[in-house]
């Protein structure tokens, strides 16, 4: 039965009473389209690619031959592609298309300045192109979500000031008095964001495209998962919520169902989310009491994430008939549901005996997933079928189309959501079972990972069903804006903003005592505000890690690496290693039963960046050191199934053809020493002689192996690095000192 | 390890409780406010999207008769 839509919606208030001699007209201006346009458009090729990538990947997990054999298309080279496109690609240009179009509208003004605007779109597709350029050739930091190098970075922080300037001046320039929820979300993100990515980028540049992270081991990881947490909470949440709060009372043409709980929603989510970044480090060599408050505060932020999807979908109350019929709807619904989804797993996820289950797995994929498919995804996909017949002033082409792209990409949730729990599970309890003589159930890792392949495959065919119901949507929406004409310059009109001095309005005046109120109506105070409620909770985390020295326990023998072990621990980040390998092995006796002695914060002082990984697709390294002769890495780069038959993991032929790069070894020696890393005076001008040394020894041992290699060749390098591994703290005091003693002494000469 | 690392910290065990008392404080206060606040303004307030500006229909009309 139809039922006629009754907006529940009265109009706004009236305008101010105005004192005698002020004369107040209304104003026609013009909004800009054309930028929400050219956004929306860049959302959804970036979404098609960064999809299509994510598909590719996902059968290169079940299918090695799938890496292609190129040193580009390899696993750990194309996952942060992946990560990266569909994060600050497809997300961050639908935040944009949704922030240009609502806060025009909620501001009732045209955007500040169209070359701002119009530098924002085309600096942020070139930040786009450069990680799309440079990950494929092995250019990263390897911090996730943050893997793109220096001169990029820069890049990002510009662009990111453009975005806030426009916006800052679209607000100064605002026709409404009031800040609408949805433009606190935005100056929450913006502010967030710039914090975070300037924190965390803090590196020493070693040439064009190389630096080392200005942090080290247990600091760089606790910075990277604040950073890392937060960008999750900043970029992907915390905007989508503003896009929420404006686009979802849009498409149901009712008000939101409490703008008191919105207040709540909005400052309780900016002040604990900043809190919560420790709880992807627990069981980790993090110092206990900041594992212990990312949890607390991770089971907090329950309450206000259920606190804005209850607000959500209750606005859609008395309007679920019109879900039924419309595709717009139907998004918004399964959106807002995925994310009170993952706003419930993350706290579960946090709790210490959960993860140590569920980390490093599989499971965390899924959650991820939840959020990214369900809620950015079907947010945007909402967000673009609501906006286009707007833009270009005409109708969908197809509902039809539209509610099949609805339910393949539900489909694809599911299939991709549920065989990755279940691979998560297997994979957490089989890395645990222990036999009734007590010994590990599952000695060989590979076992627990051949076990999952098949969900693997599942996997990939979830993203198959998702990719192809997005296609489907550019099908839609390519014929729609071919149907009408895009409004570039959307006519509106407005009261202008009466001065506060000529108001006789208590509430304007501020004379009723609500101090909200009166930060509603100012965004410096609260971008201030805002400001400061992120920055106590990042202070309070980080403080004492970084002010604190003997924070981090120092142990005797652990030694700066070596040049040639330098130079492989960058090979190994190039090549994305930590993509699929941890160096972090827990203190559960399951993990020191495998892989050795748990890890020490102690160990990593010199690791710039630190290399804990968050994904074991492939086992533990932190203890591979001297675990195999160096044959068997050789062999095993070549070809991992020659070593472990049935391994997922791709051969690295290049390494055994390629040279080491010499050329920037004195210059990251010099900067690592800026560290207080302590190599010898003068270690830089005899360092890259010093890594001949140490390579011609591996390749003499590899001979004695019966393997021929050049001793300038990457693997070595590799091999180096990988042989060091944890070994340090197996060294005994006396041994260390003698040791340390004849390598400055060699060094010196 | 980790008692050695509290124990390198002085008074560490003040940073969770000095983050409680932050929070709450200001929970509460923010509890106070939305249930005090006027709820004409309220009213204003959750309105605002629905009345842009634009010079055309779109936004207060519900969008149910495109085409299949």
């Amino acid at each position: 039965m139809e039922v006629e839509q009754k907006p529940l919606t009265t109009a706004p208030a009236a305008p101010p009473q105005v004192v005698p001699g002020f004369v107040k007209t209304v104003d026609t201006f013009f909004y800009d389209n054309k930028i929400v346009r050219d956004f929306g458009m860049a959302t959804v090729f970036w979404g098609v690619a960064g999809m299509l990538i994510g598909v590719i990947i996902a059968f290169q997990l079940a299918r090695p031959e799938v890496n292609m054999g190129t040193p580009y298309t390899t696993f750990g080279r194309v996952r942060p592609l992946h990560t990266n496109a569909v994060i600050f690609a497809f997300v961050g240009n639908g935040i944009f298309m949704g922030v240009y179009y609502s806060l025009q509208r909620l501001c009732k003004t045209r955007m500040y300045s169209d070359v701002l605007s119009k530098i924002h779109f085309w600096g942020w597709q070139l930040v786009i192109l450069s990680a799309l350029v440079s990950l494929p050739l092995g250019l990263t930091t390897s911090k996730e979500y943050a893997e793109l190098e220096w001169p990029i970075d820069i890049l990002i922080t510009v662009i990111w000031v453009v975005f806030g300037w426009n916006m800052f001046g679209t607000i100064a320039r605002r026709r409404e008095r009031h800040l609408y929820v949805a433009i606190w979300f935005y100056i929450a993100t913006l502010l967030t964001v710039a914090v975070l990515h300037i924190v965390n980028s803090m590196e020493v540049p070693v040439s064009f495209m190389k630096s080392y992270s200005a942090y080290a081991g247990v600091q760089d990881a606790l910075v990277q998962w604040w950073y890392g947490h937060n960008a999750v909470a900043f970029f992907l949440t915390t905007p989508y919520l503003g896009l929420m709060y404006y686009f979802l009372p849009k498409a149901a043409n009712r008000p939101v169902y409490s703008y008191r709980l919105s207040i709540i929603h909005f400052w309780s989510l900016i002040f604990i989310y900043i809190w919560a970044g420790p709880h992807h480090l627990l069981y980790t060599a993090l110092p206990d009491w900041a594992q212990s408050l990312g949890v607390v505060f991770s089971i907090m932020l329950i309450a206000p994430s259920w606190g804005g999807m209850i607000n959500g979908l209750l606005t859609l109350r008395g309007t679920w008939d019109k879900v039924r019929e419309e595709p717009v709807l139907k998004f918004m619904v399964v959106a807002i549901t995925a994310y009170g989804m993952a706003t419930f797993e993350g706290p579960m996820l946090s709790l210490k005996n959960v993860n140590a289950i569920a980390h490093f797995t599989d499971w965390i994929v899924a959650h991820v997933h939840v959020g990214a498919l369900g809620w950015n995804g079907f947010l945007t996909f909402a967000v673009l079928y609501w906006l286009w017949p707007r833009l270009y002033k005409t109708e969908l082409y197809s509902k039809k189309l539209a509610n099949t792209h609805f339910w393949l990409g539900t489909l694809g949730i599911l299939f991709y959501a549920l065989p990755m729990y279940w691979a998560g599970f297997t994979q957490g309890l089989m890395w645990k079972q222990f036999n009734n003589e007590g010994l590990l159930q599952y000695p060989n890792f590979l076992e627990t990972v051949l076990q999952i392949v098949p969900m693997y495959y599942l996997r990939g065919i979830g993203g198959v069903l998702y990719l192809s119901g997005v296609l489907l949507m550019v099908f839609n929406l390519v014929k729609t804006a071919k149907s009408g004409q895009l409004l570039s310059n959307e006519k509106a009109q407005a009261a202008p903003l009466t001065p506060l001095y000529l108001t006789n309005n208590a509430a304007d005046q501020h004379t009723d005592g609500y101090w909200h109120r009166w930060i509603e109506r100012r965004p410096t105070q609260m971008a201030i505000w805002a400001t400061v409620a992120i920055a106590i909770g990042g202070a309070i985390e980080m403080i004492p890690t970084f002010l604190v020295k003997s924070n981090v326990p120092t142990i005797a023998s652990v030694k700066p690496y070596t040049a040639l072990e330098l130079e492989g621990r960058d090979i190994y980040i190039r090549e994305g290693c930590s993509n699929c390998h941890t160096q972090m092995v827990r203190p559960f006796r399951s993990e020191t039963e495998r892989y050795g002695e748990y890890s020490k914060a102690g160990e990593f002082v010199y690791d710039r960046p630190f290399l804990w990984g968050s994904k074991r697709t492939g086992p533990d390294l932190h203890r591979v050191g001297q675990k195999y002769p160096h044959s068997w890495h050789y062999n095993h780069m070549m070809d991992p199934t020659s070593m472990s038959p049935g391994s997922i993991m791709p051969p690295y032929p290049w390494l055994l053809e390629d040279d080491i790069d010499y050329s920037h070894t004195a210059d990251k020696i010099r900067v690592l020493r800026k560290f207080d890393t302590p190599y010898p005076a003068g270690f830089e001008d005899v360092a890259v002689a010093d890594a001949r040394k140490q390579a011609d020894g591996i390749a003499r041992e590899l001979k004695k192996e019966e393997i021929e290699v050049k001793s300038d060749k990457e693997i070595v390098a590799l091999i180096a690095y990988l042989q060091r591994l944890g070994t340090d703290i197996k060294v005994n005091p006396q041994q260390a000192a003698a040791s340390a003693q004849s390598n400055a002494a060699e060094i010196s000469h | 390890m980790d008692k050695n690392v509290l124990r390198a910290i002085a008074g560490v065990e003040i940073y969770p409780i000095i983050s409680f008392v932050i929070f709450f404080l200001f929970f509460l206060g923010l509890l106070a406010y939305v249930f005090v606040v006027n709820r004409q303004h309220v009213h204003s307030m959750k309105n605002l999207p629905l009345f842009g500006g634009e010079d055309e229909t779109s936004s207060t009309t519900f969008n149910s008769n495109l085409p299949c």
